[in-house]
Order: structure tokens, then C-alpha cells, then sequence
């Protein structure tokens, strides 16, 4: 198995890579090509140009700003998976990191990557769903900001323009002591998720809900928020019972039949992940900031 | 139509400069170009890692890589692993010992993927060693030998048997 004939680019600039980009015909962007590889090698995937983004300089960092983390699109996903900021500051990401594949593809695979490919059953996007992130990207107009509501278009596909090369992703913060819980369920470690769910909860001094963020990947074309379930629980206090009902919301998720599951077993996974997700970002908010296992909180 | 780039790199210690298609993957350049059929292709789309090589001490699936991607690396394939001609890597002697190995297809991929394992975890837990190995699909063993191996070579680096890399 080879990949078809191509010629290769590899820019040292976005700059010059959105010129590429923007000057060839049938181009690919090349990341850490853990998707783009296999589609080569299989000839699923037949550019006449691949533009390998691995010696753009200044593409792979994780900084916190106001506005948050702020991530390079060429962060590896194994630097993400160490990284002491991206545990302080979006346990969330962290939490999600372990499952993405293996270590083999996680020393390769990038942030920008996977949110470019954007398979809905992936970690990421699910991630950054939840989080409202802000994708920003640099085209042959300059840099536009997109917000992670507006970035799926379909199965597979961004609102990224063709010439557009994404540049960095920020996870936006949510308040110190606010807890977090990520389930999935797959066939074997490393698979992708048949379905997965992201919990986010913070919550008043009184112990009543303030905020809720809960979203549901693996089913339909991208991840989306159960607005329904975030609704239900804002006020509440996060009794078993709140959780349940809260997560019992995501059955009436729209689902697709295909080889590795019926649409209603997916919605049945959607209610059951969702409230151990729940659970788990309930029992973080109880423990308050510094929980042992969510790594150091200064 | 065959565009061609140079490529320097280090593998197991030797340098080579060479001219490589650029659509070549790092597998097919160990084992062709280089001769170093040690490295495996089982599936050749990421999946099987039976390919599995490291690049700058990160273990990487060598089908999933353009070789002009490794220019300026360092790359350690399973003939890199022995201390010598003549001698087993303890994590080696430790798959032979363990009934680690049936067909062997597998084994360069789990021998690269354990050495970064026990290199950055001298000490790891036998859902840790399962964890590391569950991107690498072994057909003849049940994973069981596999898994003590590991644990057993993890106590035998400890004692002081030669070096992890």
C-alpha cells in the first residue's frame, strides 16, 4: 500500500502555507497525520499537493491569557496529555487526552488536526463543544475567529474556508473548583467512542448550580450541548436524583444506525454516559479546587 | 512524477544521507531503502502497530510518517534495541523468557512501544503495560506472555540490567 504521487511542501510559516494553500490546486494540509496518513496509504484520500505544516514555526505552544488556554494548532496531543497548565486550567481536555487512540498516535496526532478532520465520535472536538472554544484561523484575507458552535458543517467538515489554515484553538476558563467528568464507551482502548459525553458543573457558595455544560459526541455529524439537560439542573443542587433526570434529557437525541450500533442504543448510551459524567463533575465540585487526583492547582 | 527530497538521518546509531520519494512512508524506507526488515507492516493504515519505531525516543507508528518528515532525527528500530550482536536487551531476554513471542510479527512493535513505556514508567502497573500495548495487536499470545514480559523486564532494568534507552 503507497500513497499516490504528490508533490511535498513544507512552509516554515503559516504565511506561506495559506499562500500554498491558496496557489494549488487539489492541496492538503499534512498535521500529525494520523488521519491524513492511513486516507494516503488506503488512496481514499488522492491530492496532487501535501503541505506538511510539522516546520511552521510557532504553531505548537500552550499558554494561558485572559481569555483562557490558548493552544497552537500544532500542539501534539502527547504534550497536551502532560501538560500541568492544560490539568489547572481545562481538566476537562486533560481528562479526555488518555483516551485519544494510543501513545503511539498521541507522540504524532495535534490538536489542530483532529479538530481540522473533525470526526464527531473524536475526543477534541467533543472537548471543545463543551467548552465553547474559539477556533482561530488565517486565510488569504488575514485571521478570522470562529466559535465552536458555528465550526461543524457536516460529517467531517469544518466552516473552515479551503484556504483557510487553522492556527490555534482557546478553551475558555471555568471558575476555579468547578468540576468536570468525561465517559465514552468504545469496543477496545483507543477506539473511537461509539458515544461519548463531557460534564461541566460549577456551582454557588450555597451548593445551588450555577453553570452546566453538558455534551454528547458519537452521535450525529459533530458533538453538540443537551441544551434541555443544562437547563434542568441550573439552580438545582446535584442530587442523584437532579443528575439522572438531568441526563435522562439526552434520549431524545436524533441517532444513526450503522455497523457498531443500533440508533437506540446509542441514545440509551447518551443517557447513561451523560450521568456518569454528571456524577463525576459533581463529586469534583463537592471536593473543591485542589482534588488530589486533578494534578497541582496553583 | 516520482519527486524526490534528500534525507538525513539516524538510525540505530548510523547516519545516512539518501534520496527518498516523498511519498515514501518511514516504514517502507527502514525496510527497503535501508534494508531493515525488522521494523513489521502488518496493516499499513495505524492500526496493527506493528510498525512502530522511535523517532527522537517517541515511539511513532513508522506507517504514518512521510520519511522526509524524519529528516534531522534520530530513529531506534528493533535492531537497535540488543546491546550487541551476541547479547539480548533485557526486555528481549525477558519476552524470550516469558513465552512473549509465537510467530514474532507483533514483536518489534511491542519491543519499541514497551521500551519508551518502561523508559518514561520504570515501574508500571499490568493495566499501565496493557494500556501502552492496546495500539498493538498481537494474534498468536493472548497478550498474557506479552504482558509479563514487560513486568518482569520493568524488575530486571530495575536491578540494574542495562539501560532502557
Amino acid at each position: 500500500m503507497k500513497p499516490p504521487p504528490f508533490s511535498y511542501h513544507d512552509p516554515g510559516t503559516v504565511t506561506e502555507a495559506v499562500q500554498l494553500l491558496a496557489s494549488l490546486d487539489n492541496a492538503k494540509l499534512l498535521a500529525g497525520g494520523q488521519s491524513l496518513m492511513p486516507m494516503l496509504n488506503m488512496r481514499y484520500a488522492q491530492p496532487d499537493h501535501v503541505i506538511d505544516l510539522n516546520r511552521v514555526e510557532g504553531l505548537s505552544y500552550i499558554r494561558e491569557d485572559a481569555g483562557g488556554l490558548e493552544i497552537g494548532a500544532m500542539t501534539r496531543q502527547r504534550d497536551l496529555e502532560f501538560s500541568e497548565d492544560v490539568k489547572r486550567l481545562c481538566p476537562l481536555l486533560a481528562e479526555a487526552m488518555p483516551l485519544i487512540g494510543h501513545r503511539q498516535t498521541r507522540n504524532r496526532g495535534t490538536i489542530g488536526g483532529s479538530l481540522s478532520h473533525f470526526d464527531a465520535s473524536a475526543e477534541i472536538p467533543t472537548v471543545c463543544t463543551a467548552v465553547d472554544a474559539i477556533v482561530r484561523v488565517e486565510g488569504p484575507n488575514g485571521e478570522r475567529e470562529i466559535p465552536f458552535k458555528d465550526f461543524p458543517a457536516g460529517y467531517l467538515t469544518t466552516s473552515m474556508a479551503l484556504d483557510e489554515v487553522l492556527k490555534s484553538v482557546r478553551l475558555p476558563p471555568w471558575a476555579a473548583g468547578h468540576g468536570h467528568g468525561f465517559e465514552e464507551f468504545a469496543r477496545r482502548h483507543g477506539d473511537f467512542a461509539i458515544v461519548s459525553a463531557a460534564a461541566l458543573i460549577e456551582a454557588g457558595t450555597d451548593g445551588a448550580i450555577t453553570r452546566v455544560s453538558v455534551t454528547i459526541g458519537g452521535i450525529g455529524p459533530a458533538p453538540f450541548r443537551v441544551a434541555a439537560a443544562e437547563a434542568a439542573l441550573v439552580g438545582q443542587a446535584g442530587s442523584a436524583a437532579a443528575l439522572a433526570a438531568a441526563a435522562e434529557h439526552c434520549r431524545d437525541i436524533d441517532a444513526h444506525d450503522d455497523i457498531h450500533a443500533p440508533a437506540s442504543y446509542r441514545q440509551h448510551l447518551a443517557v447513561v454516559l451523560a450521568r456518569r459524567a454528571l456524577e463525576k463533575a459533581w463529586t469534583r465540585v463537592e471536593a473543591g479546587p485542589g482534588e488530589p487526583n486533578m494534578g497541582p492547582t496553583t | 512524477m516520482s519527486e524526490k527530497r534528500k534525507l538525513s538521518v539516524a538510525v540505530n546509531g548510523t547516519s545516512y544521507d539518501e534520496d527518498v520519494e516523498v511519498r515514501l512512508t518511514l516504514a517502507d524506507f527502514l525496510r527497503h531503502q535501508l534494508g531493515l526488515t525488522g521494523t513489521h507492516l502488518g496493516c499499513e493504515h495505524g492500526v496493527c502497530g506493528a510498525c512502530t519505531v522511535l523517532v527522537d525516543g517517541l515511539s511513532v507508528r513508522g506507517c504514518l510518517m512521510l520519511a522526509v518528515q524524519a529528516d534531522g532525527t534520530e530513529i531506534t528500530t528493533v535492531e537497535g534495541i540488543a546491546p550487541s550482536a551476541t547479547e539480548l536487551h533485557p526486555l528481549q531476554q525477558a519476552f524470550h523468557d516469558n513465552h512473549g513471542l509465537h510467530c514474532g510479527f507483533c514483536t518489534p512493535g511491542m519491543l519499541t512501544t514497551l521500551l519508551e513505556l518502561l523508559r518514561d514508567n520504570p515501574s508500571p502497573t499490568e493495566t499501565e503495560v496493557r494500556e501502552a500495548i492496546s495500539g498493538n495487536l498481537c494474534r498468536c499470545t493472548g497478550y498474557q506472555g506479552i504482558v509479563d514480559a514487560a513486568l518482569d523486564a520493568a524488575e530486571r532494568l530495575k536491578d540494574g540490567g542495562g539501560d532502557s534507552r
